[in-house]
């Protein structure tokens, strides 16, 4: 393409993106065939959150928060007030007066921790006190308290007084933080998981630490809950581990090692580039059954009640992947620094033998074909049953910059957001167009036209 | 007279019943009257005795020293003129008896009173010049001035007759604006001067008091001095008196008359009915014998003062631009230069034009698409003021198409929030030309004010149809306008089928229509009126169709259907309704296109009639549109995938012009843009020349982009930039001469970009563009608006609307890469009547995935 441009005549047709794969501009399953860019931020966008149904924030390293309205692509309100990047974003549904209000909890870089509301844009609470700047934070609804993480733990009830507090003198800090049953917390702290219980008597909350599970080896950059049962942390080298809630044991350890490259020569540069992230499990989520992580610019999907791997694409982007998300029905979507959204399909491979994508079985080869016998056998096709491939049925490209994460409202849209200071959101475009066409009748009777 | 109501009525019944019998025929407003067969056949001889060589504007004035007097033509060119006496010519025009009331006491007051007037327009022909002339008198204020009035004209002279007599209303209502501009800046300029004068007395004064004190001091109280001075200081104090009340008068006119409105022009309607009130009280006549009595006792008062300068004795008469602010008077020479640009040519092509700005007006939902941008804003607003006025309404006639009875029918138009205004009385057109005379017209010339007896002198003129005119005392309230037809003696007045709350078209309720069987001899009071119509219609201005009672209705008989049948009126009438039926102000258009089928006749429009739409800046446009048709018919010769590039553009996908030299590059913008949809009216969704990388949102705004190549740094993210958006655009490399795009199939655009055309001449092929354009803006608008196609079934009723949708693209003979232009054009269409023209700001931007290949030549 670039080189078609460039004058090449023959560069027709050939794939210039050789590195992972490219569909195509043909995209029969990709429905968002609508975008509608929102300007307003200065700054990479971080975070979107979701209020209700129709609106969502967005927060970013500007420290503005600002409401949209999904289907007319309206900025709604500016919270303004922090001065610094915003580092947590959460929404908090608590009940007042029999309705239920969703407010905004902001934790920001200038030490601060903010309580919005969304319908009038009042910056209700804001406590600036803070010894450090809080990386996380987590609403436990059941308990009516929420709890920021950072260098210190924080348990805050819902009025935005202090309960009470636990100092860590760790360098790291805690970078993310699950809900357990029976009041624990599952805290990450660089390489440790460290297991909190907080002691309910009366009005009285205490949080003290109750077990370090050490079983890490560098540090864990994803905590998820994938269900009742079970929760599973990932880490930097491509240690993924699913634990039990209750009793906090180990259920499965997957060390996801994508093949080494044994130096090649041809395509050294590129790899000796990818050799220090490309295992890191950037990113996880989970439906309960599955869990697909972000392991470095490859996708990797693992059954939790098999222990099985079900699926993987070791270059699902050309970069890391930053989000993912687990849809119905075997459909997946993520996106990565290299500006894209894509969407993938789970699909039966046709013969346990034959690879469905020669595009990326291909690379396959080549990167395995000279490292076979530093090859952990569990990424070999053949040998593990049941496997599927991940099927590219789209991507979404209108970034200019890394897509930092995407936020879906079913048919309504998706809202991806990025460092180039932008939201898109993606529509249906069959759908809108319906929609508007409703609207024009409609307007049609109300001006007695019709 | 040969127009007598009973006669017309009977020839129109039976027209009106032909014209619903051939639906298919071009309905009558649209078509250009043949040139009648008069004398001679010879439809140029009539003006080749004139003296000059076209129509120009000429302003005299009635100078109080040296008589009439030309004062300037545009265009300012003396070929124009010719060997024309411009100097016989003002004293023809500046001699008709301007009846300005001017500045006199009113009885029971004993200061002089500035009098409002009206401007008189009167149409003049001299046949042994050869001339023919609109000619618009106004009086103009200066304090140094007999009267303190100084009259002035401002003619439109052509040599053909038809042409003034036809355009009559034009011309009324785009003088009328240049009038009031000039107006407004003479009250201005009078309010300056008088203050200036004021300073001066209360100078004057104060050194005469002291003067005064001297006296007494020297010579005692009674010294015939001290008396003297005394005097002269008890006159000074009146001047001064009278001077602040003149000042008074002129400061507070604006606030007075405008009544809100923001524009000058409505200043005149409103002083018009302010006089037609005071003619209902039947005392206009005494009254204006009384004010010009006074006035010319009045205008010995300043002369009395013996200011401080010596300004007023001062006989040098300021000149037109000191009269009124300068700015002002700039802003009316550019009125006129537009009034006289927009007259220019024959009769013909100026009712094309009318025609087809008409036409155009129709179709306000789905022009933005092909046509050049019209101001809707200002002819919105100006239409509702338009409505304010005095134009005489319309019927809104069965839009459901339903079989008509013969009967007159009665509209109701909603004027809300406004006043009733003077309506000018037209008679049917066919008696408007021939028999005009110039005793005729100056019979007419005597017309000065928008009263009862204008109508007379028209009927008189052309044997019009006797209608009354009466005003309606309800400044505060909202005016209920009826037209009510009569037929032979009696008015057969039934209820006009309207729009209901619930969009189905239902009759009014007889209860609302007194005169249902014809007789509407009751003079019911109108607040019945309204309670009648209050019960039964919900969401409408009453209807209010009583003769009777002058006072208080505008109630005017209105031979509607010789209004559809004339064959000189550009009014859209009954049969065409139908089309406009989705247009956003379907009343508003009517009433303004009624106000087109106003005669030409009348000789006297007592107020000024809104913009009629010659102004815009349009004209520039086409032109340029059509010398791009020029460049188009090349680039279709010159580019065998032509074809696909202009299916880019029509479907919505921006077209990237890449090239390394500016000119080529600017060429091809300039011969492609003709086909993009939604242009702008300034070309917004162009963007001919770029030399940085654009983003996703230009993707959205530019649909046509001219891309430089470069070997530089920012050359490379353009490349870049090219590359990763890819999938939205095409690209045509004039350098490779390639184009890489998704395919197209189909014959559609093969008819529109035929390389082997037989077509030569840009504009020619412009035509033929814009006539295909049409078409297909025709089936997208089709395609938005059929019910069917897009309304669910049910809730659960998504997929099968799709499939509807595909279905009916696919029956309209359309292939898969048409159905996407269609879809896109109605998207368009679905957006902008949503959001109206203006906003469009966070607009989506649609596209689909399709494969792109490259066209080489």
């Amino acid at each position: 393409m670039l080189r078609w441009i460039l004058g090449g005549r023959e560069a027709q047709g050939t794939v210039e993106k050789s590195a992972a794969l490219f569909i195509g501009e043909e995209q029969p399953k990709n429905c968002f065939t609508e975008m509608q860019v929102l300007k307003g931020h200065f700054d990479i966008v971080r975070f979107l959150v979701q209020i209700d149904d129709l609106r969502f924030a967005s927060a970013g390293d500007d420290g503005l928060v600002l409401i949209w309205n999904v289907e007319t692509g309206e900025c709604l309100l500016e919270l303004r007030g922090h001065t610094q990047q915003i580092t947590a974003m959460t929404s908090y549904t608590f009940i007042r007066g029999g309705n239920a209000h969703t407010a905004l909890i902001t934790a920001s870089s200038d030490r601060t921790l903010s309580l919005w509301d969304p319908d009038s844009g009042n910056r209700v609470q804001n406590i600036s006190d803070l010894q450090s700047s809080v990386k996380c934070l987590l609403v436990l609804d059941r308990l009516n308290v929420w709890l920021s993480g950072g260098n210190e733990l924080c348990v805050w009830n819902r009025d935005f007084e202090l309960q009470c507090k636990m100092v860590h003198h760790s360098d790291a800090g805690i970078s993310a933080m699950v809900e357990l049953p029976k009041n624990f917390i599952a805290a990450a702290m660089d390489k440790e998981i460290v297991i909190f219980k907080l002691n309910m008597s009366g009005s009285d909350i205490a949080v003290m630490a109750m077990r370090h599970l050490a079983d890490h080896h560098d540090t864990i950059h994803s905590l998820i809950n994938i269900n009742d049962g079970l929760f599973a942390s990932g880490s930097h080298i491509g240690e993924l581990i699913i634990w039990d809630s209750v009793d906090w044991t180990i259920q499965a350890y997957e060390l996801i090692l994508w093949e080494e490259p044994a130096g090649e020569s041809q395509s050294e540069v590129r790899l000796t580039h990818q050799k220090q992230i490309e295992r890191s499990i950037q990113h996880m989520s989970s439906d309960g059954e599955f869990i697909v992580a972000a392991v470095g610019s490859g996708l990797y999907v693992y059954n939790v009640l098999m222990k099985s791997v079900v699926a993987y694409r070791k270059m699902a982007h050309d970069s890391n992947v930053l989000h993912t998300m687990l849809q119905e029905d075997g459909h997946l979507m993520s996106c990565s620094e290299d500006g894209s959204v894509r969407m993938w399909e789970l699909q039966d491979l046709p013969l346990p033998a034959e690879p469905a994508s020669s595009g990326f079985f291909g690379m396959f080869g080549t990167f395995g074909r000279s490292s076979k016998q530093s090859c952990p056998p569990a990424k070999k096709i053949p040998e593990v049953p049941g496997l599927r491939s991940l099927e590219l049925t789209g991507d979404l490209i209108g970034h200019s910059g890394a897509v930092q994460m995407f936020l879906s409202f079913k048919e309504k849209g998706l809202v991806t957001c990025s460092t180039d200071h932008l939201l898109i959101v993606w529509k249906d475009g069959e759908l809108q167009s319906q929609l508007r066409s409703l609207a024009v009748f409609q307007k049609l009777e109300e001006n007695q036209e019709l | 007279m040969i127009g007598s109501p009973d006669v017309v009525a009977f020839t129109k019944e039976d027209d009106f019943g032909d014209s619903f019998l051939d639906p298919l025929s071009l309905p009558e407003e649209f078509s250009v009257p043949l040139f009648t067969h008069t004398a001679n056949a010879n439809p140029w001889t009539k003006t080749s005795y004139a003296k000059f060589s076209k129509d120009f504007i000429l302003i005299s004035e009635f100078s109080e020293q040296v008589g009439p007097q030309p004062l300037l033509t545009i265009p300012n060119d003396p070929k124009v003129c010719g060997t024309f006496d411009l100097n016989y010519f003002s004293l023809r025009i500046m001699s008709v008896d301007y009846q300005a009331s001017f500045v006199g006491h009113p009885p029971g007051s004993n200061y002089p009173k500035l009098n409002f007037v009206e401007d008189s327009k009167v149409v003049l022909g001299d046949s042994k010049e050869g001339a023919f002339a609109y000619v618009h008198h106004l009086t103009l204020y200066d304090l140094e001035a007999r009267g303190f009035v100084r009259p002035f004209c401002m003619a439109y002279i052509s040599a053909d007759e038809r042409k003034i007599m036809q355009q009559f209303q034009e011309l009324s209502s785009e003088f009328s604006k240049a009038s009031e501009i000039l107006k407004s800046g003479n009250r201005k300029a009078f309010a300056n001067e008088l203050e200036k004068k004021l300073k001066d007395l209360e100078y004057t004064r104060s050194v005469l008091h002291k003067e005064e004190e001297q006296q007494k001091m020297n010579n005692g109280c009674y010294s015939t001095q001290a008396i003297e001075k005394a005097n002269e200081l008890a006159n000074m104090e009146k001047s001064i008196y009278e001077h602040k009340d003149l000042l008074r008068q002129i400061t507070s006119y604006p606030f007075r008359k405008k009544r809100g409105m923001d524009f000058v022009q409505c200043e005149a309607d409103t002083s018009v009915s302010d006089d037609t009130q005071k003619s209902n009280d039947s005392k206009t006549a005494d009254k204006t014998v009384e004010s010009e009595s006074d006035s010319r006792k009045s205008s010995y008062t300043p002369q009395l003062i013996k200011a401080k300068s010596a300004k007023c004795f001062d006989k040098r008469l300021k000149t037109l631009e000191e009269l009124c602010d300068t700015s002002y008077f700039h802003q009316t020479l550019e009125q006129l230069n537009v009034i006289e640009k927009s007259f220019r040519g024959d009769l013909c092509s100026i009712y094309t034009s009318q025609i087809d700005r008409a036409l155009l007006s129709k179709q306000r939902v789905t022009s933005f698409l092909f046509e050049s941008e019209c101001d809707w804003e200002d002819e919105g607003t100006s239409k509702n003021f338009n409505i304010t006025s005095n134009n005489p309404t319309i019927p809104i006639l069965n839009l459901s198409g339903e079989p008509l009875s013969l009967d007159s029918y009665t509209t109701c138009i909603d004027v809300d929030h406004i006043k009733p205004g003077v309506e000018s009385v037209e008679g049917p057109p066919e008696s408007s030309t021939s028999d005009i005379t110039q005793e005729a017209s100056e019979a007419a010339d005597t017309e000065t004010k928008g009263s009862l007896s204008s109508d007379k002198s028209i009927e008189a003129l052309g044997g019009v149809s006797p209608s009354s005119l009466h005003y309606f005392d309800g400044l505060e309230r909202k005016c209920k306008v009826s037209v009510a037809s009569s037929f032979e003696n009696t008015s057969h007045s039934i209820a006009v089928p309207r729009w209901s709350s619930d969009g189905n078209l239902v009759p009014m309720d007889a209860a609302c229509c007194i005169g249902q069987d014809g007789f509407v001899f009751e003079e019911p009071s109108p607040e019945l009126a309204e309670e009648c119509c209050g019960d039964t219609v919900v969401n409408q201005e009453p209807l209010s169709l009583f003769q009777g009672d002058p006072a208080l209705q505008v109630n005017y008989i209105l031979e509607e259907s010789a209004l559809a049948e004339s064959p000189n009126t550009m009014g859209l009438t009954f049969s065409d309704l139908n089309t406009c039926v989705l247009s956003e102000d379907v009343a508003k258009i009517n009433i303004e296109d009624a106000s087109d089928s106003t005669s030409f006749m009348s000789a006297s429009t007592s107020s000024d009639r809104a913009v009629s739409p010659f102004t815009y800046g349009s004209a520039l446009t086409l032109k340029q549109k059509k010398k791009a048709g020029h460049s188009a018919l090349r680039f279709i010769r010159q580019y065998p995938f032509a074809q696909q590039a202009i299916f880019c553009l029509l479907s919505g996908r921006t077209l990237v012009i890449l090239g390394v030299d500016e000119g080529t590059v600017r060429k091809l913008v300039n011969a492609l843009f003709v086909f993009v949809p939604n242009l702008g009216k300034y070309g917004e969704t162009i963007q001919p020349w770029l030399t940085t990388p654009f983003q996703l949102t230009d993707l959205q705004r530019w649909k046509l982009i001219g891309l430089q190549r470069a070997a530089s740094p920012t050359g490379s993210s353009i490349l870049h930039s090219l590359n990763r958006y890819s999938r939205y655009i095409g690209i045509l490399d004039c350098d490779n001469k390639t184009l890489r795009c998704p395919p197209y199939r189909g014959t559609l655009i093969s008819h529109l970009a035929d390389h082997r055309t037989q077509i030569k001449r840009g504009s020619t092929y412009f035509l033929h563009v814009q006539g295909m354009l049409t078409q297909l803006t025709a089936k997208a608008f089709l395609y938005t608006f059929c019910h069917h196609i897009h309304l669910p079934m049910d809730i659960n009723d998504q997929g099968s609307v799709t499939s509807r949708r595909t279905n009916f693209l696919l029956q309209l003979g359309y292939t898969v890469e048409e159905s996407k232009i269609v879809q896109y054009l109605s998207e368009l269409i679905k957006q902008h009547y949503i959001q109206g023209s203006s906003k469009w700001v966070n607009q989506s931007f649609c596209f689909n995935y399709s494969t792109s290949y490259l066209y080489k030549i």
